[in-house]
């Protein structure tokens, strides 16, 4: 009898669970050390200018505090761009903090008090005077539409727009149905809940042990190494717990900078931590504008899409994410013209926020699809499967796999959808208006390069590790259960160490890619460790596995044995002690396979639908239920996967109804700096949440057959309760988020 | 007796305070907030600030068993007072039932709003108001989490909720 330990697929609950409950989890600014100097930044008030007076002294006269940092006086870094370049830099110029006198957006850092203690570090910072030269800011995407550009350097070649297909002008003014509308979505801001910060433990032999909030621990290490020309020996980056990020601690932030600066100038350990405020200054989903043209014949088959998007970005880089290439790949459509231009604004540079580039593509997009759909006259799901593409037009691939005909299936049928009436305004509950609505998510299933190390030992004990982090995303829980799988053992029995830059070499944490690629690296570690212990075993006198090979044998009980017949096999135990051993360790590396990627394009798909409820007099419109179907090949844990695409729909029912940084374009100042005025979903926004995983074999997309679940929860969400609201009121709002306001001005349709 | 927690120099006030039931004579400057106490001289770090301004719930504790943003507390003020901290709900190896609904539920991903949401569903259940799911997302809603992990929170509270007997969740636990 095969022994099924079958510990992946299982919905295990969060190995790191009980730490974060006890409040013994520790994030970055929670680590400790005597004599620890504290960091307080001072941002800048105006947008853009020059600071042409910074008085220190009364803050530096304020018990307490050490040394107040300027652009004055920091200390000397490296000068050559390439050195500030982190493992996911921009096209441009790094922000280099205390640099000069030069302000390129609100919040700028333009000192950094260092205290004996937090108070004091946070009340002498509001006694430094600035005096400025304010320029006039540009900030509002709107009124710089006429100095875009296309990017001269492309971030990455995927983002590139695909060459135009097929003549999409001319098919578009010969369709007898057509729609061509403008979408524009406000700027948004991460806030995970964390606060960014770093503590900096500095020793006395020079090495410093920094605890930082980040996505990526090596990307940290190696900026600080470069920076400030470190040894990479001598610095160790932990973030054994990150309090979310979605995309913002990609990249090293100015805190992490800021502290080691300090602590190498003056010898000490020094600990950063941002406030709220600053939470906004930093990376951003940049304001997009774009415009969608859709056409289509009588049965409603597309003629022609076209799709131009406009995002913002800084002055002195250029952020660009994939927000219009999903319309040359989601439908079947053979006209097809795609287009994507940047603008510069007196803003911090934009930077990935959970799903960019689709979180605002694909809304507008599948926004568009719906208003086709009623310009056709059918159901907009109809018209989705009626337009269902087996192939990547864009790239001219195969599909690694796509089911996405079993979400809409799946998704629908437990939602109900067949039991919806297609005239807007046409359904009521007491005096609200129901609407139901509808959207498709689209997501890249990537690959990236990952290693792992697992070791077994004699007495059963699994220990991986990896360079990897968690960032609430299930690494440590998922990571634990392929090794576990591997060997047979239980859970209970492995040891996952992520979170630290002097483990085996990882990717920062993005791109929803970590388990697929991590867990794929630990898999094929595992794999070798049953090769070595197998070579051991055949070195045995007598071996009974002596004529096996690698791929026939596994690990069952504690033996290794024949995967056809687990009575033959030897105990590892005996294996190692006859080796002379008392563990086996190896190393497993993935990467993405050129031969594949050649051929096939992988992607993530969901389906998500969507009932709102809005007032019939006030509009105020509330999301009651959502029901979201995801293709995303191999689920490792339904229970914490169900929980990424929980978050994902969350934020993306903040995308259409809350999130909105509100800038004052006459000062470029951002306005609502604070959670109670920049809106996120609270639990009473929340009501009913359906997560379905539909069956999905894919065998290429990587070893594992792993897609990843960060991305796509948010994908298509606001569309879908854009579409719902429309369904429930006549009103189409372009508009995000669609609030109250919105709502009101907009005439009804019917 | 803890002293001169937060540097020399600067004045301060004495105040005794039960923190978990152990009680703690402290030498506070009388600006500091029980949250930067907390997770600053004290390095009971459970406690979580999340935006310093009341507007988020991340620094929930108990004081006298009722749920309050410990950002907003000067800890001064709290002379006689006892103080429950996440830590001092339960350990890893021996968790408080709300602590335990949480981990089974999966109502957290980075777990960084969490102590403040155990907290504040401690409170909650002590308040004894919430009859419905509609109940705990209006009362809970103090408490951001900006992973999503709400409804799994309602879960983990109708549980515990249930299990206390509370009228109609009692019906549900059975
Ligand atoms: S830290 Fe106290 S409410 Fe946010
Ligand atoms: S679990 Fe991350 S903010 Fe709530």
């Amino acid at each position: 009898m095969l022994n099924e330990s079958k510990v992946v697929g299982l919905p295990l609950a969060r190995i790191d669970g009980p730490l974060k409950v006890s409040g013994k989890a520790r994030y970055a600014a929670e680590h400790f050390a005597t004599d620890m100097l504290f960091g307080r930044v001072l941002p800048a008030t105006i947008a853009t200018g020059r600071i042409t007076d910074i008085d220190v002294s009364e803050a530096e006269r304020f018990p307490g505090v050490v040394k107040v940092y300027t652009y004055k006086n920091r200390p000397t870094v490296a000068k050559r761009e390439s050195k500030w370049k982190d493992e996911v830099a921009l096209p441009g110029y790094t922000m280099r903090p205390l640099e000069d006198d030069h302000v390129q957006f609100d919040g700028q850092p333009i000192a950094f008090v260092v205290a004996e203690n937090f108070e004091a570090a946070r009340d002498a910072a509001e006694l430094i005077r600035v005096r400025y030269a304010a320029y006039d800011p540009h900030t509002d995407l709107l009124q710089e539409q006429a100095n875009s550009y296309e990017p001269p350097v492309p971030r990455m070649k995927e983002f590139m727009p695909p060459k135009p297909r097929g003549d999409a002008e001319g098919a578009f003014a010969q369709a007898p149905h057509k729609i061509a509308f403008e979408y524009y979505m406000e700027g948004e801001h991460h806030n995970p809940m964390e606060l960014f910060g770093s503590t900096v433990l500095w020793e006395k032999d020079g090495r410093l042990t920094i605890h930082d909030k980040t996505q990526g621990p090596q990307n940290s290490h190696d900026y600080v190494c470069n920076v400030f020309g470190l040894k990479p020996e001598n610095v160790v980056v932990q973030n054994k717990f990150v309090g979310g990020a979605f995309g913002q601690g990609l990249r090293p932030k100015y805190q992490l900078f800021l502290a080691v600066m300090a602590s190498l100038d003056l010898r000490r350990s020094v600990k950063a931590e941002m406030s709220r405020r600053e939470m906004f200054y930093l990376t951003w989903r940049p304001v997009c504008l774009q415009k969608v043209s859709l056409a289509a014949d009588a049965e409603g088959n597309l003629q022609s899409i076209m799709h131009h998007a406009l995002g913002g970005t800084s002055r002195y880089e250029d952020y660009q994410e994939n927000v219009a290439n999903w319309s040359g790949m989601a439908y079947k459509c053979d006209n097809v013209k795609i287009s994507y231009e940047i603008a510069k604004l007196d803003r911090s540079t934009p930077g990935d926020m959970r799903a960019p580039g689709a979180a605002s593509g694909v809304t507008a997009l599948e926004t568009a699809m719906d208003e086709l759909a009623y310009e056709v006259g059918i159901d907009p799901l109809e018209l989705r499967i009626r337009n269902f593409i087996h192939v990547d037009q864009n790239q001219d691939k195969e599909l690694t796999s796509k089911a996405l005909h079993a979400c809409y299936r799946e998704a629908a049928e437990s939602f109900g959808w067949a039991n919806r009436s297609h005239e807007p305004r046409s359904m009521k509950d007491g005096n609200e208006l129901v609407g139901w609505g509808m959207a498709t998510g689209f997501w890249e299933a990537q690959l990236s390069e990952a290693e792992a190390k697992v070791s077994l030992s004699s007495d059963g004990k699994v220990v991986v590790s990896a360079a990897a982090s968690d960032i609430g995303t299930g690494t440590y829980t998922i990571l634990n259960q392929v090794a576990a799988e591997a060997f047979g053992v239980s859970p209970q029995a492995v040891t996952v160490r992520i979170g630290d830059s002097s483990l085996p070499k990882t990717s920062v944490e993005g791109g929803s890619w970590t388990a697929a690629s991590s867990g794929s690296a630990v898999q094929v570690a595992a794999r070798a460790v049953v090769a070595t212990l197998l070579k051991h075993a055949q070195s045995m006198p007598n071996s009974p596995l002596a004529d096996a090979s690698e791929d026939q044998v596994e690990i069952a009980e504690g033996r290794l044995v024949l995967q056809a017949n687990h009575q033959v096999g030897v105990a590892f135990a005996d294996i190692m002690e006859a080796a002379g051993v008392s563990e086996v360790e190896e190393h497993g590396k993935v990467a993405p396979d050129p031969a594949t990627m050649k051929k096939f394009s992988a992607y993530t798909h969901s389906a998500v639908f969507v009932e709102v409820k809005v007032d019939e007099e006030l509009l105020i419109p509330r999301v009651t239920r959502v029901v979201t179907a995801v293709a995303a090949g191999r689920i490792l844990n339904p229970k914490t996967a169900r929980s990424q695409i929980l978050g994902g729909v969350v934020m993306g029912v903040g995308m259409a109804l809350h999130e909105e940084g509100m800038v004052d374009h006459r000062t470029g100042r951002v306005m609502n700096h604070n959670l109670a005025e920049y809106h996120v979903p609270a639990h009473a926004d929340i009501e009913d949440l359906e997560v379905i995983f539909v069956k999905e074999d894919d065998d290429k997309v990587s070893p594992i057959g792993v897609k990843g679940l960060g991305e796509i929860g948010i994908v298509g969400v606001a569309a879908a309760v854009s579409n719902a609201i429309f369904h429930a009121t006549g009103k189409r709002i372009r508009h995000f988020p669609m609030t109250i306001d919105k709502l009101l001005a907009e005439p009804d349709r019917h | 007796m803890d002293s001169a927690l937060l540097g020399s120099g600067l004045p301060t006030c004495s105040v005794n305070i039960s923190i978990n039931g152990e009680n703690r004579s402290l030498d506070i400057p009388p600006w500091v907030t029980l949250l930067d106490l907390l997770r600053g001289p004290l390095e009971l770090t459970g406690t979580k600030k999340g935006c310093d301004h009341g507007q988020c719930g991340a620094c929930t504790v108990l004081i006298n068993g009722e749920r309050v943003n410990s950002c907003l507390k000067l800890a001064v003020s709290l002379d006689g007072a006892e103080v429950t901290t996440i830590e001092g709900l339960g350990t890893p190896d021996n968790l408080h039932p709300m602590q335990k609904a949480f981990v089974e539920h999966d109502a957290f991903q980075c777990g960084y709003c969490t102590p403040g949401q155990i907290c504040s569903a401690v409170g909650l259940v002590k308040e004894g108001r919430a009859r419905s799911r509609a109940d705990i997302r209006e009362l809970m809603s103090g408490n951001l989490c900006r992973c999503g992990a709400y409804s799994n929170i309602a879960d983990a509270i109708e549980e515990v909720l249930g299990a206390e007997g509370a009228q109609p969740y009692k019906e549900a636990a059975e």
